[in-house]
């Protein structure tokens, strides 16, 4: 078993007195889809913005690489290898796909301050985004507006953003929100596709896309974990069927 | 990308034509011309903060008038400086101020950046107007203009305004091409970046606060620049140089012109220095026109109320030009 | 005991000031408006005073007739002028309202024109009090601070317990909401903005008989306020209170220790918080 490339051990946020998550530990490995499920408040999207960097943590310890991230800022943990795509959608909207691209393809360049050449003079930028932008299948629309792509392409342009800056574990957070079933599904490939290669944590509502896509599940109610392992554990789990699964949701 | 600067030929139409004022124009307005010149390199200084990467300085005279202040410390009472010694030694102090005050104010953001570099420099007005350092509130006289001369030859002849003239001309010249390349280049791209979405720039690996003090800290040093125009010409420094009022204005200058285009920043500078003329002039306004500031306040509010988003832009829309693609393809949507 | 009349001055100063900051902070934390012509307020009503007392004969009858002018050009200016600047960019409003403080200080100028003017203390506080048996303080000082001291408790409570004050607070988190609630947010702002003008103006008042009556005073405290709400924070009375008394006491011992160099005390306060806690006092991280 290689090591896992992302450990996290007793992560915990408190806003006052409340904690939004509680005592969190899990692995993802390379090559392996972990999704995190659960209700609304269970803490999920707090959980990804402690790793992402966006929110600091209140206690406990997040290993990327070997190396603690907990206290450091987004860009360094980005540089790291930590992409992460946004629940809400957070692209440049003023940019054409390509430029989103460039930009974030940019971010590796390692002399940031030149001002003696043209951005547009970087080839090795340019073929990294314009590689991540066919990753996703959004080639065509490189010259496009990113404000002008339709709601799943912006979604695909999202990840293609976090593509282009290289990184070795994605963060996943609701990359389905607000999709049609044929975007849904391409996008399903297409994490399917990258699940091959990178480590991915993803947060997800759509109970069909976790269960074809997670080799393992964690689910999360009230800031803890309520089960985790393979998917046909956590469906036959009694206790996840009663808090999450069960009564209503009748798609398993 | 988008235009953030005219058109190859209108630059150049507009270089020759500037280049052919003195020759046609009058001492008074040849001065009145630097003037100008030197303002728009000041309106520049200040755009590339505002309108490329979004941070509101609200005390950038801070570093035009320290400039401004070092010349006249360090000039000799009754010679004439050496130009080439002190305007890099101008140029760096506002540069190092910039340094230090950026540290403390880019790290905050919104409202707070604006009111703390409000704060700052009024830290450096006081500095001046109370103490002994710069002579107070009465100020110093620069009795000499620097002079140009190097290895034994002397370009130009800085008490002849046309040839003080061609200087200013020369530097605007410098600064905008500057800029312009700054801008095209990977760390002007990521400037635009932060404008448009800062949290987004973080998470894809920037450093977003050291590219911030970048800029900051080029911008101060080219306000330097301009600080150190403006003394030379007019001889003469006091605390007012640093004073919030012109802070205020060459914000002024950069909105109204339109914020985010290089020639917005020129256009405006312009626009005000020309406005102040007209308006302080006894002939249009007679004996009220010392209250000037009146007119020029009520006209912003107008502005500000009538034209969301600037003069430039007003007139590009007025006059119809086209936006150009970058040949690579790498097409920027234009936004409102 | 030189320093124990300084300490007082220095918490009068802190208080006068926290009248003025608090109106802008309020301002801000509920509309969202930067307003740079605050200050161009606090400068109004020391020329109202000035004016006012004049024909009247007195500054008692000045102050009330000065408040309800005050409010009411500040109702003027919010329904033509700032309610358009709400939902525009901070960019924007910074420049209109320089233009403001142009037009007020060129005004100030054509109908009073630049001379310093003084306002009589009114004579039943025009006495000092004994400290010490060398020392004295004078009376009028220590009434400003108490004014002062009663405004804050009272903008407190009104805060706080009562249901206009809750319906500002909600109106300030949540527009909308509040809108929806049957909450006349256009009503509420009109008002806040009034009584923020009438604070800041009532402060010149008061302030009017000891800073005497200037040119350039409002713009002088206004940056003065702009470092009260960075360091005390956006919105937060508390902070703003807090902030003041701080500036009050650097503003004291500078003035103590190097007195040219007084003047630069405040912003090295300034800085100092900046490098510790760039998000301001008495927000919590």
């Amino acid at each position: 078993m290689t090591e896992a490339i992302l450990q996290v051990r007793r992560l915990s946020k408190n806003f006052g007195g409340l904690a939004a998550v509680d005592d969190v530990s899990l692995d993802v490995e390379v090559g392996q889809l972990h999704a995190v499920i659960g209700p609304n408040g269970a803490g999920k999207t707090t959980l990804i913005n402690m790793l992402s960097g966006d929110l600091s943590a209140s206690a406990g310890s997040i290993l990327f690489r070997g190396t603690e991230v907990a206290r450091l800022e987004p860009e360094r943990r980005s540089r790291l290898g930590v992409g992460r795509s946004y629940q809400k959608i957070n692209i440049f909207p003023g940019f054409s796909a390509l430029e989103n691209c460039r930009l974030a393809a940019q971010s590796r360049e390692p002399r940031p301050f030149n001002w003696l050449r043209s951005a547009m003079s970087y080839e090795a930028i340019l073929t990294n985004a314009r590689q991540a932008l066919s990753a996703v299948g959004l080639a065509n629309q490189a010259d496009t507006g990113a404000a002008t792509l339709s709601h799943g392409e912006q979604r695909q342009l999202e990840i293609a953003m976090s593509l282009a800056t290289d990184p070795k574990l994605l963060l996943l957070d609701e990359p389905l929100a607000g999709m049609g079933t044929e975007e849904s599904s391409h996008m399903i490939e297409l994490v399917s596709g990258l699940a091959q290669t990178h480590a991915i944590l993803l947060v997800e509502h759509d109970m069909d896309a976790v269960f074809r896509l997670a080799q393992v599940l964690t689910v999360m109610v009230n800031g803890k974990i309520l089960a985790s392992g393979s998917p046909e554990a956590i469906r036959a789990n009694r206790e996840v069927q009663i808090a999450y699964l069960g009564g209503a949701d009748d798609s398993l | 990308m988008e235009t953030i600067t005219l058109p190859r030929a209108a630059l150049i139409v507009s270089v020759l034509l500037l280049a052919a004022f003195p020759l046609i124009a009058a001492t008074f307005y040849v001065q009145l011309g630097a003037k100008i010149l030197i303002m728009a390199i000041f309106a520049l200084s200040l755009d590339l903060l505002v309108g490329h990467t979004g941070l509101v300085s609200l005390g950038h005279a801070a570093y035009f008038g320290l400039a401004a202040y070092v010349l006249a410390l360090i000039s000799p009472k009754y010679e004439a400086a050496s130009f080439w010694f002190t305007l890099p030694v101008a140029m760096t102090a506002a540069a190092a101020a910039a340094l230090i005050i950026g540290f403390l104010v880019v790290r905050t953001a919104g409202v707070y950046f604006i009111m703390a570099t409000l704060a700052f420099a009024q830290m450096l007005y006081s500095l001046f107007h109370d103490t002994k350092l710069g002579g107070g509130s009465d100020g110093i006289y620069i009795t000499v203009r620097p002079d140009l001369t190097i290895a034994g030859i002397k370009p130009l002849d800085l008490e002849d305004p046309v040839q003080f003239y061609y200087l200013a001309l020369l530097s605007i010249i410098a600064v905008y091409a500057l800029l312009n390349q700054v801008l095209h280049a990977p760390f002007g791209r990521a400037l635009a970046g932060i404008k448009a979405n800062e949290s987004r720039m973080r998470s894809i690996g920037y450093p977003v606060f050291a590219y911030k003090l970048g800029a900051f800290v080029l911008a101060g040093a080219l306000a330097g620049l301009a600080g150190y125009l403006a003394a030379c010409q007019f001889g003469f420094v006091n605390p007012e140089i640093l004073a919030w009022h012109q802070s205020g204005a060459v914000l002024m200058m950069v909105i109204l012109g339109g914020i985010g285009k290089l020639h917005g920043a020129v256009l405006g500078a312009f626009t005000y220095v020309l406005l102040q003329e007209v308006l302080s002039a006894p002939t249009l306004l007679g004996t009220y026109a010392k209250h000037w500031q009146l007119a020029l306040g009520s006209l912003i509010v107008l502005i500000v109320l009538a034209l969301p988003h600037g003069l430039a832009a007003w007139i590009e829309r007025a006059g119809g030009w086209h936006k150009r693609k970058h040949v690579s393809g790498a097409a920027q949507v234009s936004h409102d | 005991m030189f320093y124990l009349i300084q300490l007082l001055n220095g918490v009068q100063y802190g208080l006068l000031l926290f009248l003025l900051a608090s109106g802008l902070t309020l301002i801000f934390g509920i509309m969202g408006v930067i307003n740079l012509a605050h200050g161009s307020f606090y400068m109004v009503g020391a020329y109202l005073a000035y004016w006012l007392a004049k024909i009247t004969g007195s500054l008692w009858l000045a102050i009330p007739l000065g408040i309800l002018i005050a409010l009411a050009l500040g109702l003027v200016l919010e329904i033509t002028i700032f309610s358009r600047l709400y939902k525009r960019d901070h960019l924007y409003q910074v420049l209109l309202t320089f233009g403001l403080i142009l037009i007020f200080e060129e005004l100030r100028s054509i109908l009073f024109g630049d001379d310093v003017h003084g306002v009589a203390v009114p004579a039943l506080l025009d006495y000092s009090v004994r400290l010490t048996d060398t020392l004295s303080y004078p009376v009028y000082r220590l009434f400003i601070t108490a004014v002062c001291l009663l405004l804050a408790g009272a903008m407190y409570l009104m805060i706080h317990r009562t249901r206009l004050g809750m319906m500002i607070r909600a109106g300030s988190s949540n527009r909308e909401m509040a809108a929806s609630l049957g909450v006349n947010i256009r009503l509420l702002f009109a008002l806040v903005f009034a009584f923020g003008t009438a604070l800041a103006a009532f402060a010149g008042m008061i302030a009017a008989p000891i800073s005497s009556v200037f040119p350039g005073m409002g713009n002088q405290i206004l940056i003065i306020c702009f470092v009260v709400v960075v360091i005390g924070g956006i919105g937060s009375i508390n902070g703003a209170m807090i902030a003041s008394l701080a500036i009050g006491f650097a503003d004291t011992l500078g003035k103590v220790l190097a007195p040219e160099y007084s003047g630069v005390a405040i912003y090295l306060l300034m800085a100092a918080i900046l490098l510790w806690r760039p998000q301001g006092l008495a927000n919590k991280t």
